[in-house]
């Protein structure tokens, strides 16, 4: 503070930005924002009409509804247990638990190539949960969009438990007294107190999930036939159409997938904005 | 007849003074909850785990070992290791980087920034193999004329492999190293700096010094997902056996092939490499957390 700089009105201030800064953008724009670039200039290449036609053919619109459809029911199963498991894990005592801790972080870790041949063995005809679930409910899982939906929920589970845990262990136990010694019922305290509280949280992360499950590749193409209109997802389609050499193709629908996750990256980032209401009465306290 | 004041365990609350807040006393439902946790994760996630390893050793530690003499797989891991070793170096120095020149800060689109950067987490793998392919490609490639006249080879090579490797992994640094350092604040560095230390002193002996847990955490997710990566890789790579395939590449191609053994094997490989990571994560968690603590120590005192 005693080096008094010689004030300068404008943007002669503006000093030539430091190596860090310039190394930073020059790595963003090799990397990310060159191939963005590529990416957006080949789909405007395409033009309108045809962009339409070829975002919209009957095998595309078949793999949306499968890769989005899927991911939003595996996202809300791992909504519901998500929040179960982050409630056992933050609110309950019990032997395992920190086992379990560790193994929720296991989806992150494991490569999907090795997540999805597991599970293609463990549900698959001769498999530990296959072989019985097709004996007694006559239910086929693998090559099946089944599959696609076990191979989602196992990617998306650590982003909901991940995401609700912190805003859990802060919330204030004195909230959920005050409102049980003024004779809410269990449920009432639940439903009308702490979940509103967690609502933010476990949208986030419910959110992050989703836009995971949607992108996945790995773990799904091993578990599913990959036949279209049954369960073939998306990002399958586009490495289909690059092995046609169906260049054009594979950047539309490329580039919805793309548009897909800007959007997701909004959503999710203003769902962050909303749950900071709660975390900031935290802070105040 | 002198009076004693029993001691305070002794003293008992009136009868009618609930003894506790504990909403969970007579109910059977929170007990309920740990148990279908348990259960979920134990078939969600355990048994996959488990099977991995069962699988790998199921005809004994021999067949496990006899995996390795297979060339395929012996080049499938020298790949992937090559590619780690040149991805990680790089998005570790980027991290850095950017984590000095931005959280710091305060400048107009700083949020929108750490989104940017946080932005390879939320595309889909398969579209970032895309838009390489669109860019480098040969014959479809926006820069093919470029590429062909240096007689470059990115796509079906390795130096795509790598390029997908870094875009898929180069978020992770910065995410770690940048919230610690918003934190910590300025007052450091500055001291360093009127004691007359350059600039790439103060970044060796006082900024490294003070994230180098967040650091080692980053370093850690960096090269796991580094080593595992599939959808970006298996879009560039061609993936043909013993030149351009990755080891997660190749437990794919031997499952489809048929070749159980080798592809349990593959995995296993894999999958112990994930679980040393979560356990060194586990490790360094600690060690931050220690550390941040102490810095908000310092803070107050």
């Amino acid at each position: 503070m005693a080096v008094a700089q010689p004030r300068l009105p404008g943007w002669f201030r503006l000093r030539l930005p430091s190596w860090p800064w310039r190394f930073t953008w020059a790595y963003l724009v090799l990397v990310l924002f060159l191939p963005l670039a590529g990416m957006l200039l080949k789909a405007a290449g395409v033009g309108p009409q045809s962009f339409w036609e070829l975002a919209t053919t009957p095998e595309a619109l078949a793999a949306y509804k499968v890769s989005f459809g899927v991911a939003a029911l595996a996202s809300l199963v791992n909504g519901v247990f998500g929040l179960l498991v982050a409630w056992a894990l933050i609110r309950r005592r019990f032997p395992g638990q920190r086992l379990l801790d560790s193994l929720i972080d296991l989806p992150f870790a494991l490569p999907t190539a090795v997540a999805g041949l597991a599970l293609s063995f463990v549900y698959g005809p001769e498999g530990w949960l296959g072989k019985p679930l097709m004996q007694l409910f006559g239910l086929k899982v693998s090559f099946t969009v089944v599959g696609v939906g076990v191979a989602m929920v196992f990617i998306s589970l650590p982003f909901v438990v991940r995401t609700v845990e912190p805003v859990l262990r802060s919330l204030e136990k004195e909230q959920e007294e005050a409102a049980w010694s003024l004779g809410a019922s269990p449920m009432q305290t639940f439903f009308r107190v702490v979940l509103p509280q967690l609502m933010p949280a476990i949208l986030g992360g419910v959110a992050q999930g989703y836009s995971r499950a949607v992108g996945e590749y790995g773990s799904v193409v091993m578990i599913s036939s990959n036949v279209p209109f049954r369960d073939l997802i998306t990002p399958t389609l586009i490495v289909q159409k690059l092995e046609e050499y169906d260049f054009e193709a594979a950047t539309v629908i490329g580039s919805v997938m793309l548009i897909f996750s800007l959007i997701s990256l909004l959503l999710i980032n203003l769902l962050q904005v909303w749950g900071q209401r709660y975390q900031g009465s935290e802070g105040s306290n | 007849m002198a009076f004693t004041i029993p001691p305070l365990r002794d003293i008992k609350p009136p009868r009618w003074v609930k003894p506790s807040f504990n909403l969970s006393d007579r109910n059977w439902l929170p007990e309920l909850i740990p148990i279908t946790a348990c259960l979920y994760v134990g078939v969600v996630i355990l048994l996959p785990a488990l099977a991995v390893v069962v699988q790998a050793f199921a005809k004994g530690l021999g067949v496990f070992l006899a995996n390795f003499q297979s060339e395929e797989l012996l080049s499938a891991l020298k790949l992937t290791l090559i590619v780690t070793a040149i991805a990680v170096p790089c998005n570790t120095v980027f991290g850095l980087a950017a984590a000095t020149a931005i959280a710091r800060r305060r400048f107009r689109g700083k949020a929108l920034l750490l989104s940017i950067i946080d932005l390879p987490f939320s595309i889909s793998p398969v579209v970032v193999g895309l838009m390489l392919v669109l860019l480098y490609s040969p014959s479809h490639g926006l820069l093919a004329p470029v590429i062909n006249s240096l007689g470059w080879k990115i796509i079906f090579s390795w130096p795509g492999i790598v390029l997908a490797t870094i875009i898929v992994t180069f978020p992770f640094m910065a995410r770690e190293v940048i919230p610690l350092l918003e934190e910590e604040g300025w007052e450091q560095e500055e001291a360093a700096k009127t004691l007359g230390a350059t600039d790439w002193q103060v970044f060796w002996k006082v900024t490294l010094p003070s994230v180098r847990w967040a650091a080692l955490y980053g370093l850690i997710l960096t090269t796991a997902r580094a080593l595992g990566e599939f959808g970006a890789v298996s879009v560039v790579s061609g993936n043909i056996r013993a030149e351009t395939q990755t080891l997660p590449l190749f437990v794919e191609d031997a499952y489809k092939q048929y070749q159980t053994e080798l592809a349990f094997g593959a995995a296993m490989v894999l999958g112990g490499v994930a679980i040393v990571s979560l356990l060194l994560k586990l490790l360094v968690e600690q060690l931050l957390e220690r550390d941040k603590k102490a810095a908000r120590l310092d803070q107050e005192g």
